[in-house]
């Protein structure tokens, strides 16, 4: 054989293989080491590490949100409740084809068309097996007709939901406002944590106002997770607190019969109780329905109200400022007499008209020929007006705005519902800050004196007209507004009580003061010569008030040129302000009707209608 | 007759022993493997969420699979040479007909339907190993380096057919297969800094032309699995999270709240060895390594001594390739190695695998117990 040809040495290669055998073995042996060790630094060294790593994976802490409190008016009538309402819901892991089911929904008239989008949207920021509302508050036939096609829509449920309910609708609105889904803006002013897993949150009023009591306290449920987030089951929980049942000052009867008074009219009634600053009825109409507005509204059917321009969100009885017109008169007289401006029974004869020394330019009574010899009381019960242009010049436009700002105008009143406007009471000093052309600056000797007579600059809203009417009948006892009477405690049901909220008095020179004032008042409504004899003369009770008249200076901003709309907005705001019974008064009003013209006939009969049903559900 | 004869224990032992020779199996590596898929089918029966079903139907498969490991252990290793070469022919036509026609199976086409639907690169798992050893059964070794490159080549061809599939596990196994057959045969220590050379060299290049996207990402992860928490590293995290939570004891048997909340992906097919480490804890992976090493080490002793250089070879590179499995699985599990899917020998959930092992051992025990009473 050739040297290149090996021969098979079967006993070498036996020795080789063995060899190499060992050579594995070994190899092996290293290898499983390695894991051996990989497994100890896992399971010993790192062991902590991985225990937490593994609970925190597990164990999900879920809020369990709390129950939100109700609302009761001073009687015990529930105002706002929490009831069940039935909503759609979609959960897309357990739906086919989420497209073609929402397409099939809305032409079964199960959803709307035009929502389409923004229901895609809302499922897509849910997780798969969330239960998504995709309409919320179904009426009873849209249940019914549901229920019929329901194999149709696999994955699609009806479920029963808690959302607030408010008894007396747009009646009550302004005064409670309304509960809404949890904005980008609220999310900025809450605790984020307190409110998750609430849906809804207080948006305006009361509702916004006590939201902290109303909410409650979130609870919190630990539960096991799987890798999906679903839940597998409940370790550990602690019930949410409900939230604190609300007592309010408001007379449910008196605020709707201050609704029904105002007959869908555009205007505000506030009644306040004279003794503690009680708000018995707040009234801003038109109003929007609250139950609506809290279950959510569609886009479109918001802006139609936001676009209204009749503004049923605008809250008129806080936040629009009138010139309260004659009614300011009770309150200029009383500065008068403090001041010693005027003797009470010095007599001016009214010719109709009022004239500045040296001024051509005639301020004119509303009663042409005028009201002949008038003395205080007969200037504030037949409203003269000249009386008050010679009063507001010899007091000068600075004691006027000090004496009125004593009365809480200009201020706000520091009631318990958010938004409050601070009105307008004039002097040179605002007038220089406020108006940028020099020319504008000064102060002019007819300002002062139609500041008389409640025009020009000077506002007031309803509140302030209503809390500086209840100063007066108090005689200058001054306390908060406030619709808070208490919290409902669940036990007994009784109501915490509150202390009311004292101001600083109105002080006069003398007490006889306030009995000339409050006799001049009282006579506006039961006297021969009242301007609102009309209406306060067959009262089963005593009562003083006073009428007024606002000039409408500005043209509403309608769009649609309509001659009548324009023409019947034009017209005078009708104001009045009343408080009764005249010995022990419970219940101070004002009432402003928009364009209603006439303070004595159009306002006076609400204010009489909110007084009767107050004192006569509680005599 | 004398040259045929039973093993060599037959006569000694009676009862257990003499059926097991009877039935040509080797007690020890039966006892092993029994204990494996026993603790195997306790692992599955928690990652599965108690389903019994599943469980039942990885029974039948160990059935099927024991019925493979007796019938190969029946054949005579002399004949088992004779077809080795048909088995590899065979097994590399099946290979380029699936990738002509193969179904898709979880991305990856790996399938052939031949009325029962298998992955031809099962077959290779064996075919190839036993093609080496026959190409250097009759031949001087250490073998020549024709013989090495003839070898290379009869490597590489299955090799690149399943990693075209895409398989990369299966291609990497069989490699491994192909290179303990070479390295047991005797091939020199240059050749194998050679070869060793070549690879570290040709990496990049694997890297940026063999490789699929997803299978770079694996490797990324490996080395920060943070960067990617929830796609390509949730595996190696939640694996890592699962074994390491187990401590030393473990959860305890369906306790591993890993697994049964389903945070472990695949859980009872890749990664039930975290399942393992997470409820049986370091003692349980330990006792599985342990039996696996058991098994290897029976399967080394068996390769050592058997009688021929085809049996000695076959045997070798079998029970290497069954460690490499495990090692690959569990450093991969563990986070030591990028995941490539490797199954946990006889134990994780699924089905050809089971087979080809347990026929793999049928080899085995066939070599061992078709003893010849040689002269010396």
């Amino acid at each position: 054989m050739a040297t290149s040809l090996r021969i098979k040495d079967t006993w070498a290669e036996q020795r080789l293989f063995l060899r190499r055998a060992v050579l594995s073995g070994l190899l092996v042996f290293g290898l499983s080491t390695l894991v051996v060790g990989r497994l100890a630094q896992l399971q010993i060294a790192q062991y902590d590490y991985f225990s937490a790593q593994s609970q925190g994976n597990r164990i999900r802490v879920q809020p369990t949100p709390p129950q939100r409190g109700l609302i009761f008016d001073r009687n015990g009538e529930v105002l706002a409740e929490n009831v069940p309402s039935y909503q759609l819901e979609l959960t897309p892991e357990q739906v086919p084809d989420v497209e073609d089911t929402l397409i099939r929904l809305a032409a079964a008239g199960l959803i709307e068309a035009d929502e389409l989008q923004e229901i895609r949207s809302l499922i897509a920021s849910h997780r798969r097996f969330d239960a998504v509302p995709i309409r919320t508050r179904l009426s009873d036939e849209t249940v019914a007709r549901f229920a019929v096609q329901r194999p149709r829509f696999p994955g699609v449920e009806i479920r029963a939901r808690l959302t607030r309910s408010y008894r007396l609708g747009p009646a009550i609105a302004h005064a409670i406002g309304y509960v809404g889904g949890i904005s980008a803006q609220d999310r900025r002013e809450l605790d984020e944590s307190d409110y998750a897993g609430t849906s809804l949150v207080g948006k305006v009023g009361i509702e916004r106002s006590y939201e902290d009591a109303l909410h409650g306290d979130v609870g919190h449920a630990e539960v096991l997770v799987n890798a999906r987030g679903r839940q597998m089951q409940v370790l550990d929980s602690d019930a949410p607190v409900p939230g604190r049942d609300l007592v309010l000052t408001l007379d449910a009867e008196t605020q709707l019969a201050a609704w029904e008074a105002l007959g869908g009219r555009r205007g505000a009634v506030v009644a306040i109780d004279p003794r503690n600053g009680e708000v018995l009825a707040l009234i801003s109409a038109p109003a929007y329905d609250p139950n609506a507005i809290s279950s959510g509204l569609t886009r479109k059917a918001f802006r139609a109200l936001q676009e209204d321009p009749d503004r049923p969100l605008f809250n008129r009885a806080l936040r629009g400022a009138y010139p309260p017109g004659s009614t300011i008169k009770p309150i200029l007289g009383l500065a008068g007499l403090t001041r010693d401006a005027i003797d009470p029974d010095r007599q001016v004869y009214c010719v109709g008209f009022f004239q500045l020394p040296g001024k051509s330019h005639r301020y004119r009574d509303w009663k042409r020929g005028g009201h002949g010899l008038v003395d205080m009381h007969d200037a504030i019960a037949e409203s003269c007006d000249v009386y008050f242009y010679e009063l507001a010049d010899e007091l000068g436009i600075n004691r006027m705005a000090e004496f009125l700002r004593r009365f809480g105008l200009g201020a706000t009143t520091g009631i318990d519902v958010p938004g409050e406007k601070f009105g307008l009471v004039p002097d040179p000093q605002w007038k220089r800050a406020t108006f940028s052309r020099r020319e504008d600056q000064p102060w002019y000797p007819g300002e002062t004196v139609i500041a008389g007579i409640g025009q020009g600059y000077l506002l007031a809203t309803p509140l302030q007209l209503a809390h500086a009417t209840a100063t007066i009948a108090a005689r200058g006892e001054r306390f908060q507004p406030t619709l808070m009477k208490g919290y409902r405690l669940s036990g007994s049901g009784a109501t915490t009580a509150g202390e009311p909220t004292r101001l600083p008095r109105v002080g006069v020179d003398n007490d006889s003061d306030w009995d000339r004032i409050i006799s001049a008042m009282n006579a506006v409504l039961q006297s021969d010569r009242g301007t609102a004899r009309a209406v306060g003369m067959d009262a089963p009770f005593t009562m003083a008030g006073k009428s007024g008249t606002a000039q409408v200076f500005t043209v509403a901003q309608d769009e649609e040129y309509d001659s009548e709309e324009i023409e019947e907005r034009m017209r005078d705001h009708a104001l009045f302000i009343a408080f009764a019974p005249l010995e022990a008064p419970r219940i101070a009003v004002a009432v402003i009707i928009e364009n209603g013209e006439s303070g004595s006939r159009v306002a006076a009969p609400v204010a009489r209608a909110v007084m009767e049903t107050y004192l006569g559900s509680t005599l | 007759m004398s040259v045929i004869a039973d093993s060599r224990r037959s006569a000694d032992v009676p009862g257990l022993a003499r059926i097991l020779a009877g039935l040509h199996l080797d007690g020890l590596l039966l006892t092993s493997l029994a204990a494996v898929m026993a603790i195997g089918l306790l692992a599955l029966y928690s990652s599965v969420g108690q389903n019994t079903w599943l469980v039942v139907n990885q029974v039948t498969r160990m059935g099927a699979a024991l019925v493979a490991m007796l019938a190969l252990a029946q054949i005579d290793p002399a004949w088992l040479r004779r077809v080795s070469p048909w088995i590899y022919g065979a097994g590399l036509g099946l290979l380029v007909m699936v990738l002509l026609s193969g179904d898709v199976g979880k991305g990856a086409q790996r399938w052939l339907d031949l009325g029962v639907r298998f992955q031809p690169s099962e077959i290779m798992k064996l075919g190839v190993p036993m093609m080496l050893a026959w190409l250097l059964h009759d031949r001087p070794l250490p073998p020549s380096f024709g013989m090495i490159i003839t070898s290379l080549v009869l490597v590489l061809a299955p090799v690149a057919l399943i990693a075209l599939q895409p398989d990369l596990g299966t291609a990497i196994m069989i490699t491994a297969s192909g290179a303990a057959v070479i390295f047991l045969a005797g091939i020199g220590a240059w050749y194998m800094i050679g070869a060793a050379t070549v690879a570290l060299v040709s990496l990049p290049a694997l890297w940026y032309f063999v490789m699929h996207e997803y299978q770079k990402k694996r490797v990324l992860t490996l080395f920060d699995p943070d960067s990617d928490p929830l796609g390509a590293g949730y595996h190696i995290i939640q694996s890592k999270i699962a074994i390491g939570s187990g401590g030393l004891f473990g959860k305890g048997w369906l306790n591993g709240t890993q697994s049964q909340l389903e945070f472990l992906p695949e859980r009872s097919t890749d990664f039930i060895f975290a399942v393992i480490g997470e409820e049986f804890g370091l003692m349980g992976a330990l006792a599985v390594l342990l039996i696996y090493l058991l098994i290897v080490g029976r399967g080394l002793y068996i390769a050592a001594t058997a009688q021929d250089t085809f049996g000695r070879l076959l045997a070798g590179s079998i029970s290497l390739t069954f460690f490499f499995y495990a090692f690959v699985n569990t450093a991969m599990v563990t986070g030591l190695l990028p995941v490539v899917g490797v199954p946990l020998p006889l134990i994780s959930f699924g089905g050809t695998s089971m087979v080809t092992l347990l026929a793999g051992f049928g080899i085995l025990m066939s070599i061992q117990t078709h003893r010849k009473l040689l002269a010396r």
